[in-house]
């Protein structure tokens, strides 16, 4: 049995997800002799350690009916608890970047590997982060910061390794990509479609984020960062939000034998996130609050792939199969 | 080239593959064939209208060929806008002059906006109008395709455009 000692920095959504899953996983992950022990659970409010293990289950509890894990305790559980893996799931801050590449920064400064889903360290300074790990010869993975359940980078680094990618196309955003979808089966116009998702928990109290295509462009920066090696910021992307779309323009498209997707684009180094019409019978042509990525290859030809952008535990399924190929592909 | 040819064929058996094969000799390539066999002339012949594509310079030979072997060639089109695209604009498009946006591509001379169908809700409310543009070939539909740009970015206008990988690999 080898043992590997994480930490969950953020106890939101996500960090619970992970939590529910490692605790559901556990007959499967000693089968494959593996003890997953978090050693750590911290969120705003405070934290919880335990070297021997938390009690998973009272944690969640904690946090159902107290708000917090640990409220009142402090500690910087990154440097000074000894583990192996930092999966950061604070919230993402498109701005700095804070608490989240701090966390980053100190976990690779202290010698751990790092699994996350925060998108904002990752957007705006991809290539420092990956040079630290790389330099303190830890492992950085982040398959969780885009499209959520679905395996993009994984696909495109390991399964399609060989292949020189020469363009994706996806669409990253599940609120947008669930208002398009209800506007146009549904007939219904965007302010109202907007409060319907809001009241679903879809959208944000403040949608500027989603349906301006602000989230879809900094994962957009992710993926040409991490596929194509660029240097991207979010400034760097022309980006076209569906705020102006209207019921008629997607009628139109409708008798046409199209649907319009806010569609996220890499291809010949020029990122475009924009309402763009795509073929009925076309691959990308996913609804609701559907992801999709569709990679262009010289080798394998187009591979599409699909899921569910969002979540608690679909994104933790992706956080989860991060932790294991640390594990699998760990010396220690 | 791409050739619409309408040809019309006696009512016995074996007329149609009479009339496909030497485009297929002179190696061209039959994108479609519409026959209609209830729907005859008044000189009760029948009308395929076939779509091909095929070398410029064998087109007289294949003509002089299938009237040599009794097949009528009643008319020879050249489809010379053979490249199409459709987009979408939102906005004030009839008040920022729609025959202006249609003329910016129609004056070109390669390129040309062939269909339209326009969506006004109400006179305050931003209109929605679907567009083919259709072009002598790729590179012309590309420029024409800037211009559009251009133009929805003067007039504040927003243009969907299909997807850029749609044709290649899917």
């Amino acid at each position: 049995m080898r043992t590997f000692r994480i930490s969950i920095i953020g106890f939101g959504a996500v960090g619970q997800g992970v939590a529910r899953s490692i605790l559901s996983k556990q007959e499967y992950l000693n089968k494959q002799g593996i003890d997953l022990r978090v050693v750590g659970i911290s969120d705003s409010k405070g934290c919880e350690i335990n070297e021997k293990g938390i009690d998973i289950e009272a944690a969640l509890l904690r946090k159902k009916q107290k708000g917090s894990v640990g409220a009142g305790n402090s500690l910087d559980i990154i440097r000074e608890v000894e583990h192996d893996i930092v999966v950061e799931v604070t919230p993402t801050n498109i701005n700095n970047g804070e608490p989240g590449i701090g966390n980053m920064r100190a976990a690779f400064g202290s010698g751990k590997h790092v699994v996350t889903s925060n998108k904002g360290p990752l957007a705006l300074h991809f290539s420092e982060l990956k040079e630290l790990a790389e330099d303190n010869g830890l492992f950085f993975r982040y398959e969780a910061t885009v499209g959520g359940a679905v395996p993009i980078f994984n696909l495109v680094h390991e399964a399609l390794a060989g292949n020189t990618v020469l363009g994706i196309e996806g669409i990253l955003n599940g609120t947008c990509n669930y208002i398009l979808t209800r506007m146009s089966d549904e007939r219904m116009p965007y302010d109202l479609v907007l409060k319907e998702a809001q009241e679903l928990g879809f959208a944000e109290t403040d949608p500027t984020y989603d349906v301006e295509g602000i989230d879809s462009a900094i994962k957009l920066v992710i993926i040409a960062n991490s596929v194509f090696s660029q240097t991207a910021t979010y400034k760097d992307v022309d980006v076209t939000g569906i705020n102006k779309i209207t019921l008629e323009a997607l009628d139109l498209a409708n008798k046409n034998d199209y649907v319009v997707k806010l569609v996220c684009e890499a291809r010949d180094g020029k990122l475009t996130v924009a309402p763009r019409l795509v073929p009925k019978r076309h691959p990308l042509a996913v609804g609701g609050t559907l992801n999709v990525a569709s990679i262009l290859t010289d080798l394998a030809g187009r591979i599409t792939i699909s899921g569910k952008g969002a979540g608690s535990i679909e994104t933790a399924s992706s956080i989860l199969s991060d932790i294991l190929y640390i594990v699998r592909n760990s010396k220690s | 080239m791409i050739v619409s040819m309408t040809l019309e064929l006696k009512d016995i058996p074996g007329q149609l593959v009479l009339a496909l094969s030497p485009i297929s000799e002179f190696h061209g390539n039959i994108m479609s064939v519409i026959h209609q066999h209830e729907e005859k002339t008044p000189r009760g012949t029948i009308p395929v209208q076939i779509r091909f594509e095929i070398e410029h310079q064998v087109l007289n030979k294949l003509i002089e060929r299938l009237e040599k072997s009794g097949v009528k060639v009643a008319r020879v089109g050249e489809e010379r806008l053979r490249s199409t695209v459709s987009v979408i604009l939102i906005g004030h498009i009839v008040h920022s002059d729609m025959g202006d946006t249609i003329d910016k591509i129609d004056s070109t001379g390669f390129a040309e906006v062939v269909d339209m169908s326009l969506s006004m809700p109400a006179i305050d409310k931003t209109s929605s109008a679907y567009l083919v543009i259709n072009a002598v070939g790729e590179n012309e539909l590309s420029t024409a395709l800037d211009i559009m740009r251009d133009v929805a970015k003067k007039k504040d206008l927003l243009m969907i455009e299909p997807i850029q990988m749609n044709s290649v690999g899917a």
